[in-house]
């Protein structure tokens, strides 16, 4: 097991390795003239020339990428091009306010489409029917035209939530959960219609394989075989759905954010977006590398203590 | 989320579809239950409207897309602006006009990328496999951990604001799933007959891959398609809403943000452009599922046609006769004077219900017994309704199975009584285990991999039979060395992944008599192993069956499994009973001809077994 996640980690630092070298090449070589965008079309030649000389830019693309490699390992991601805030700082403000949302999120909707999912597939009947055309009204409108259209009826229209949710912990629990729902209902709902249906689809396969009956031939109660046995093997195929959607929602939250006007991981990269900051780009990449390779670990040690098999691999 | 949905574009791959005959002829088949299907129609007229009025976007609206009238702003709909005017007095209807448009083609730009990279290089991942598959597959889980919207972020970053750019990255970043489907597809269909018929038949690689494969992994693709398409739309609106997009022109991620910023004054802003998002996605995600119902009953078609011709039941109505269907009340207990037996079989009918109402019966008019101390073998093709007649004594038929006539009573209670649609599952859970026990056919995919072989032992007695783990454990190793396994601790703690096929099949065995019963139903329990292997099997099943004086029913299609093993026999063809009786008899002298045509089958060729049915006075050990 240990080899197991040994093994895990380092083809996860592997990816790491050439997603910042990647990210890093095609910021760098693509975006024009950098100090020029900074300074605006006033600048003399000479004062790009000096900007980039600041920023380092006239140096040869390698050994940029191992300067920043270098700085990056030692915690340092440079700083914003136009506020000179270092990346890493305005990272740490602003990482616990998306997380918060992103993981209440993931947790409700692998609670509910758990439930949801496995209630379909053993009963059957409407609770199955109600699953399938949630899955197609689900598919069909993204989580932030939902997020759009919860503001302006439940917030806007109606004043049940605040429009914005600009506030942090600090102002009391109860205000900050109160804000914080809708921004996550706006997250959740594709994840929970999703995640229901193919959850629901997993565990059906797991119902018709031939051990279940075998189970049943021995006298093992239904409720033993559903809980201990069919979960158990489903699990696996949930777990993909679930990470696959946390993956999803790392980009979705951005726009949620912005929606709701959240100081998360939002704000931050739609405005370095936008003005071509490319530490900071580099380092909302970065951060969202970092949580899909750990997300992904946790889920290949879930499955490896789950599945056997997949331990002596 | 925008990109949940891209979650369920790359997971929910679906399954290859087998190819027909001619190509031609299922697609055309398809193509008329897609449209006999009222969401078919239905997505088919959304996505044709709005793909038309994009096409004649230029003439049919009436203004410019970027015609500003700074006079009437956020104005509400009359004659002149159907739809209203946004802040800066743009025409709504226009500019949703124009946003369809480039919304439409930015979709067709991504999902054309996506294919023109995930599909050949599936097609050569799934069909020469070797290094070029392992670096594609690692590539794919690169490109599968990267959540679309920051990569698009990355690229803006990079590229600045441009539809086109950005969907051509995003079809580089979800080429994975046509990769995925296409090398699954190749995979599939790579060793089929057909194709080895085509590699031998001298036509090159490529030439099978165009005619054979291509023709596979056409449809799962034009579902995918409906799926990227409308992720793609989400994912490119996403990007304008927040201000990324190319501000010179009018799209519905644009206008949502418009609307949006004017919430408080004009609310009806968002309403459009969220509607024709909703709509196009909504349109292509019916599409998808359409197509592949469509497809999936076609499946079911042809399942059917090939099960109907090899078990050409009656499809006329095959009801029991009245008369054997004894009201419920007379027959609710043991009927006096009868003989009893361990299980006794009479006139079983068992059916499925069909799409039209109908009810297709695959076991009719079934009738046998089994005592204590006795073999019964139940000989017959596939689909002659063995296994079926097996299970139903077992209450373990398929959910959707109904008995549709006759009765079963095992030890003299029904389980399934005189006029029941279902098995008695309250009694029959109670018996399940502990009086009647299952000998699957297939060793392997019986066992839950998750959990050692010990664990599957020992829970069925601790919970039958109540007693303690330990006693549960010491018995399980005893019945580990009585089934023959030489090193019963070490199995006892082994994965079923880590033991043999013929091992597993004992494991199997062991599990069967554990908690003792009176009756074991064994279906085809050699079919899946080794020949050497087989006759070990039997000869522990006999010896069994003699020392615990256990009746068995013996499900095979095999009569030298029979002539070897069993004291009766029952032959079965097409859900009837053809023949029951001593197996001596049936295998010196068989009345019907089917049994005969079984048993010339299975003598032909093998001079010591002909010689003992034709010639020796003694045909049975």
């Amino acid at each position: 097991m240990i080899k197991f996640i040994a093994k895990r980690l380092g083809s996860g630092l592997v990816v790491l390795f050439v997603v910042s070298a990647l990210t890093f090449t095609l910021l760098y070589t693509s975006s024009g003239s950098i100090a020029r965008n900074i300074l605006g079309d006033q600048a003399t030649p000479e004062q790009v020339a000096l900007k980039e000389q600041e920023l380092g830019l006239d140096q040869p693309l390698v050994i940029r990428y191992f300067a920043w490699l270098g700085d990056a390992l030692s915690g340092n991601l440079g700083a914003s091009w136009f506020t000179s805030e270092p990346v890493a700082s305005s990272l740490a403000t602003r990482i616990p306010v998306t997380m918060t949302m992103v993981f209440t999120a993931m947790i409700l909707i692998a609670i509910c489409a758990a439930l949801i999912g496995v209630a379909a597939a053993v009963k059957r009947g409407w609770v199955d029917r109600v699953v399938q055309v949630g899955a197609i009204v689900g598919d069909s409108i993204p989580g932030y035209v939902i997020g759009v259209l919860l503001v302006t009826l439940l917030a806007i229209q109606l004043g049940f939530f605040p429009a914005t949710s600009t506030i942090s912990p600090e102002v009391g629990p109860e205000a900050w959960v109160y804000s914080m729902t809708l921004p996550v209902i706006a997250l959740l709902i594709n994840g929970v219609t999703g995640g229901a249906q193919q959850i629901r689809s997993a565990v059906i396969k797991q119902l018709e394989r031939d051990y279940v009956r075998t189970l049943r031939s021995r006298g093992i109660g239904e409720r033993e075989i559903l809980f201990k046995h069919v979960l158990r093997s489903a699990a696996p195929a949930g777990l993909t759905v679930l990470s696959l959607q946390l993956i999803g929602m790392l980009g979705g939250v951005v726009i949620i954010e912005q929606i709701f006007a959240l100081p998360g991981m939002g704000p931050l990269a739609v405005t370095a977006t936008g003005q071509s900051d490319l530490p900071v780009v580099m380092g909302v990449v970065m951060y969202t590398v970092v949580v899909v390779i750990v997300v992904n670990l946790l889920v290949d040690i879930l499955n490896g203590w789950l599945n056997p098999k997949v331990r002596v691999s | 989320m925008s990109d949940s949905v891209e979650t369920a574009a790359v997971t929910a791959v679906p399954a290859p579809v087998p190819p027909g005959p001619s190509g031609t002829v299922v697609r055309s088949t398809v193509m008329r239950r897609l449209l006999r299907n009222p969401m078919g129609i239905a997505s088919l007229v959304i996505l044709g409207s709005i793909a038309l009025l994009a096409v004649f976007a230029p003439v049919l609206a009436p203004f410019e897309e970027n015609f500003a009238n700074i006079t009437k702003t956020l104005a509400p709909a009359d004659s002149v602006n159907i739809l209203g005017t946004d802040s800066a007095g743009r025409d709504t209807w226009s500019r949703l006009l124009f946003g369809a448009q480039l919304t439409l083609l930015s979709a067709l730009l991504c999902a054309g990328v996506a294919i023109a990279i995930g599909l050949p290089a599936g097609l050569i991942a799934g069909y020469y496999a070797g290094k070029f598959e392992a670096v594609s597959n690692w590539v794919v889980s690169i490109l599968m951990s990267l959540p679309g919207l920051i990569v698009l972020l990355t690229i803006r970053a990079a590229f600045g604001p441009s539809v086109w750019i950005s969907m051509i990255a995003f079809g580089v970043l979800i080429s994975p799933s046509y990769f995925r489907l296409t090398r699954t597809a190749v995979q599939s269909v790579r060793n089929e007959l057909y194709v080895d018929a085509a590699r031998v038949s001298g036509l090159s690689d490529w030439s099978i891959i165009a005619r054979h494969i291509f023709s596979v992994v056409r449809a799962p693709i034009i579902i995918q398609t409906a799926a990227i398409a409308g992720v793609a739309i989400a994912i490119q609106s996403g990007l304008e809403f927040l201000g990324l997009g190319d501000p010179t022109k009018a799209t519905w991620g644009v206008m949502l943000s418009e609307g949006f910023k004017n919430v408080y004054l004009t609310p009806v802003l968002l309403l459009w452009p969220a509607l024709a998002m909703a709509l196009t996605i909504g349109g292509l995600v019916l599409l998808g599922n359409a197509i592949r119902d469509a497809l999936e009953d076609g499946e079911k078609i042809k399942h059917r046609k090939k099960r109907g011709t090899t078990s050409a039941m009656g499809a006329g109505p095959t009801a029991a006769p009245a008369t054997a269907r004894p009201s419920r009340k007379s027959v609710a207990a043991v009927d006096a004077g009868t003989e009893h037996h361990l299980v006794k079989v009479t006139n079983l009918g068992v059916g499925y219900p069909q799409a039209d109402g109908s009810i297709k019966k695959v076991v009719d008019d079934v009738s046998f017994h089994v005592d204590r101390g006795e073999i019964l073998g139940i000989v017959g093709e596939s689909g002659s309704g063995k296994s079926q007649t097996a299970f139903s004594i077992l209450g373990l038929l398929p959910d959707n199975a109904r008995i549709v006539g006759g009765a079963i009573q095992f030890d003299g209670n029904y389980t399934v009584a005189p006029g029941d649609e279902r098995v008695n599952q309250a009694r029959l859970s109670k018996l399940r285990g502990k009086r009647i026990s299952y000998i699957p056919q297939e060793p392997m995919s019986n066992l839950d991999p998750a959990f050692t072989i010990g664990y599957q032992l020992v829970t069925p007695m601790v919970r039958v039979l109540g007693i303690s783990k330990e006693e549960a454990r010491r018995r399980a190793l005893k019945l580990l060395t009585d089934v023959g396994i030489a090193s019963p601790e070490r199995t006892f703690s082994a994965y079923p992944h880590e033991v043999s096929g013929g091992m597993a099949q004992r494991v199997l065995i062991a599990g069967a008599i554990s908690c003792e019963p009176d009756l074991v139903i064994a279906d085809e329990p050699t079919t899946a192993l080794d020949v050497t292997v087989q006759a070990d099997v039997l000869d522990l099943l006999r010896e069994l069956q003699q020392r615990l004086n256990i009746g068995i029913i013996l499900v095979t299609h095999n009569f030298g499994v029979v002539a070897d093993l069993c004291d009766r026999v029952a032959v079965m063809q097409n859900g009837r009973l053809v023949e029951e009786g001593s197996v001596r008899d049936i295998l010196r002298n068989p009345k019907e001809r089917y049994t005969r045509t079984l048993l010339a089958s299975m003598l032909e060729g093998k001079t010591p077994m002909s010689m003992l049915v034709s010639s020796q006075k003694e045909p049975v050990a």
